[in-house]
C-alpha cells in the first residue's frame, strides 16, 4: 500500500507546527546546494549517496541530501544564539547497490521535518530530545541514545603519545580502521625501513610534509605498547548497552578504574536528570555507548534515534544529536557554535499510523 | 538470433576472434576495415555486433545483445548491481589488467593503504582540502576505499593521461588500469603494496534473461553458464 504524498505532507506539517510552537523559526533552504561544501565535509561518501548535477555557471550541485548544512550556514551568516529553526521538505538519497540490485530499493526521495537549536546552555540536549520524545510518544518507538563525547574522552585518556591519540580520535567513526590502529599500538613498535628512491619530487605534497611524517614514524619507534587492559576497558565501554539507569551504573563501574571518564559520565547523569524534569522516563531509554559511532561523523556529543522495534529493515524514524564539530568545520576553524538538532521522517510515521 | 557483441578494434578484437576460432567459430569483419559489420561462420543463429568495449556492458544489461566480450573492470564500474543483469560466462585468458592505486615514487613513507590513509589525513590538515585521486573508475575506487575505511580523499575525474595528473598537480594519486606498470614507472609513480582493487581480464558475459537461449551456443563453445 502506498500512502499518498499529500498525507505524508500533512503529517510533516503537524510536526512543523509543533516545532514552531516550541519556539522555532521556519526556514526553507534551497533544494539545489553547491556540492563543494558538502564534499569538503563528507568526502566521497556523499557522492555515493547524493544526486549530483552540473550547472553551467555554478559548477557541481547536489540535490539536498540533508538540511543540516544549509541551516547551519544560514545561522552562521547572521544568527545569534540562542536560535531555534525548523523545516519541512524533501531530501534525496541514492543507493549504490554494489553487485546486486536490492529487491526492495530504499526511498530515494522522502520528507524530513527537522528542528535545530543553537545555544550555549547545557539544557539544549534535553530540550531537543524531550521535544522529539513527546512528539513521537504515540508511536511505540524505542529511543536509543549515545554520547560520542564520552568515547572521545575515553580515547584521550589512553596512555598514548599525542600522535597515536590523534589518529585514534580521527578514526573513531571508522570501526575497522580504529581497531587496526589499536591493534598496532598494542604491539611492540616496529622500526620502519623506508625505501630510498632516486625519483624526482613530484606533486603538491611537499617534501617537508613527508619529513614531518617520517619524524613522527621515527618517534613512534620508542612508543611503549598499549597495555591490553586498556583495550579490554575500551571494549567494555563500547559494549555498554542498557536502559539508561543501568548503563550509568556500568559506566560508574568503569570510572572506578578510568577516572578520566568521570566528567563525561557526570554529563550523562545530569542529562538524565534534565530528561526526568522533561517528563521522560529514563528506564524506557536505551543507552548504547557505540550509538554515535554508526552515525554521522560530525555528531560529537549526545546522539539519539527513535527506531520502530517491529520494523527491523527500517532506518530510524527520527534521529539527531549534537554536532558542534560540524559548525567548527563550516566556520573554517573560526567560530564553532554549540548545535543540537534532529529530524523526523513523516513518511515512516504515516506508515505507522496507517498500520494501526 | 543470438547477438554477440565484440570490441570493434585493436588487440582485444583480434584476441577475441582467436579465442572463438580455437573453438571452431570463425568471426570476421565483413568488408573494409572501416565498416563495423561482422560475419559468423561455424555457428547457426549467431550474429556479430562490433561495438566499443566500453559500450558492451550497457548493451548487455539492456538486452540489445545476448552475449558480449568486455573487461570485468568495465562491467563492474559501469553496471550498478551488475550480477542482477549479466552473468560472467567465461574468463578468456587475455586482456589482463589490474585496477591499482598508485602514488608518487618519491613518497618513501607510503608503502601500503594504512600509510596512504595517514598521509591523506595529514594532507587535508595542511592543505585544507582532501587529497585528490585521479581516476575514471569512480564507483570501484570509492567502494574499495570505503571498504577499507579510508577517509580524507576525493576523486577527480580523469578520462585519459591519468598518470600525468600528479606531475601536473591536479591530483596527488591515481587509480588506474595497468598491465605491466610501465607507464606508471615512466611517470614516477609506484603501486601501493596491496591486492589490486580489481583484477580484470577479457570475459565472455551473457545477459541474464537470455541465458536459456544462449546455452546451446555456449555448449558448442565448450563453456557452461
Amino acid at each position: 500500500m502506498t500512502i499518498p504524498k499529500r498525507d505524508k505532507q500533512a503529517i510533516g506539517q503537524r510536526f512543523l507546527a509543533a516545532f514552531r510552537e516550541a519556539g522555532a523559526a521556519e526556514v526553507a533552504p534551497d533544494i539545489l546546494l553547491p556540492a563543494d561544501t558538502l564534499l569538503d565535509l563528507y568526502g566521497e561518501d556523499i557522492r555515493a549517496r547524493a544526486y549530483t548535477s552540473t550547472d553551467p555557471l555554478r559548477g557541481e550541485v547536489m540535490l539536498r541530501p540533508d538540511f543540516t548544512v544549509p541551516v547551519v550556514q544560514r545561522h552562521m551568516a547572521g544568527g545569534a544564539e540562542p536560535a531555534r529553526y525548523c523545516y519541512l521538505g524533501e531530501v534525496f538519497r541514492k543507493q549504490d547497490p554494489g553487485e546486486e540490485r536490492p529487491a526492495n530499493p530504499r526511498d530515494n526521495e522522502y520528507l524530513q521535518a527537522g528542528f535545530e537549536l543553537f545555544a550555549h546552555d547545557r539544557e539544549a540536549d534535553a530540550e531537543v530530545f524531550g521535544l522529539f520524545h513527546r512528539l513521537l510518544a504515540p508511536y511505540g518507538l524505542q529511543a536509543v541514545t549515545g554520547d560520542t563525547g564520552l568515547l572521545m574522552d575515553a580515547v584521550r585518556a589512553l596512555p598514548l603519545s599525542g600522535a597515536r591519540r590523534d589518529a585514534l580520535l580521527h578514526h573513531l567513526w571508522r570501526p575497522r580502521r580504529f581497531a587496526r590502529l589499536l591493534a598496532r599500538f598494542s604491539r611492540p613498535a616496529e622500526a620502519r625501513d623506508l625505501p630510498s628512491t632516486s625519483a624526482p619530487w613530484a606533486g603538491l605534497r611537499g617534501e617537508d610534509e613527508m619529513q614531518a611524517r617520517i619524524d613522527r614514524l621515527l618517534a613512534d619507534r620508542h612508543a611503549q605498547p598499549l597495555d591490553p587492559a586498556w583495550i579490554a576497558r575500551l571494549e567494555r565501554l563500547f559494549a555498554v548497552r542498557a536502559p539508561l539507569p543501568g548503563a550509568l551504573a556500568k559506566l560508574r563501574d568503569l570510572v572506578a578504574e578510568w577516572t578520566e571518564l568521570g566528567p563525561a559520565v557526570l554529563r550523562i547523569e545530569e542529562r538524565m536528570a534534565m530528561l526526568l524534569a522533561q517528563g521522560v522516563a529514563p528506564d524506557a531509554i536505551l543507552f548504547d555507548a557505540s550509538h554515535g559511532r554508526q552515525t554521522m561523523e560530525y555528531y560529537d556529543g549526545f546522539t539519539f534515534s527513535f527506531v520502530a522495534p517491529d520494523r527491523p529493515a527500517w532506518p530510524p524514524v527520527a534521529s539527531g544529536g549534537r554536532y558542534d564539530a560540524l559548525t567548527a568545520v563550516l566556520g573554517r576553524g573560526g567560530r564553532a557554535i554549540p548545535a543540537v538538532g534532529g529530524i523526523i521522517r513523516p513518511g515512516l510515521v504515516a506508515e505507522l499510523e496507517a498500520a494501526r | 538470433m543470438i547477438r554477440l557483441g565484440v570490441p570493434s578494434k585493436g588487440r582485444l578484437m583480434e584476441q577475441t576472434f582467436d579465442w572463438f576460432a580455437s573453438r571452431g567459430v570463425a568471426l570476421s569483419r565483413s568488408g573494409s576495415d572501416r565498416e563495423y559489420a561482422g560475419r559468423v561462420e561455424g555457428a547457426e543463429g549467431v550474429s556479430l555486433v562490433l561495438l566499443s568495449a566500453g559500450e558492451i556492458p550497457r548493451e548487455l544489461a539492456a538486452g540489445r545483445i545476448e552475449l558480449g566480450v568486455t573487461g570485468t573492470d568495465l562491467v563492474r564500474e559501469k553496471l550498478a548491481g551488475w550480477r542482477s543483469d549479466v552473468v560472467e560466462v567465461a574468463p578468456m585468458g587475455f586482456g589482463h589488467a589490474d585496477l591499482i592505486l598508485a602514488v608518487p615514487e618519491c613518497w618513501r613513507d607510503c608503502e601500503d593503504l594504512d600509510d596512504f590513509a595517514s598521509i591523506a589525513r595529514d594532507f587535508r590538515a595542511v592543505h585544507g582540502f582532501r587529497l585528490r585521486i585521479a581516476t575514471k573508475y569512480h564507483r570501484l575506487v570509492r567502494a574499495w576505499l570505503a571498504h577499507h575505511e579510508v577517509a580524507d580523499y576525493q576523486l577527480v575525474d580523469s578520462q585519459g593521461a591519468t598518470e600525468g595528473t600528479v606531475a601536473n598537480q591536479t591530483a596527488e594519486a591515481v587509480a588506474d588500469i595497468t598491465s605491466s606498470g610501465e607507464t606508471l614507472r615512466a611517470n614516477n609513480l609506484k603501486i601501493l603494496g596491496e591486492e589490486p582493487i580489481l583484477r580484470s581480464q577479457a570475459t565472455l558475459f551473457a545477459n541474464r534473461a537470455a541465458l536459456g537461449d544462449v546455452r546451446p551456443f555456449l555448449a558448442q563453445l565448450g563453456v557452461e553458464a
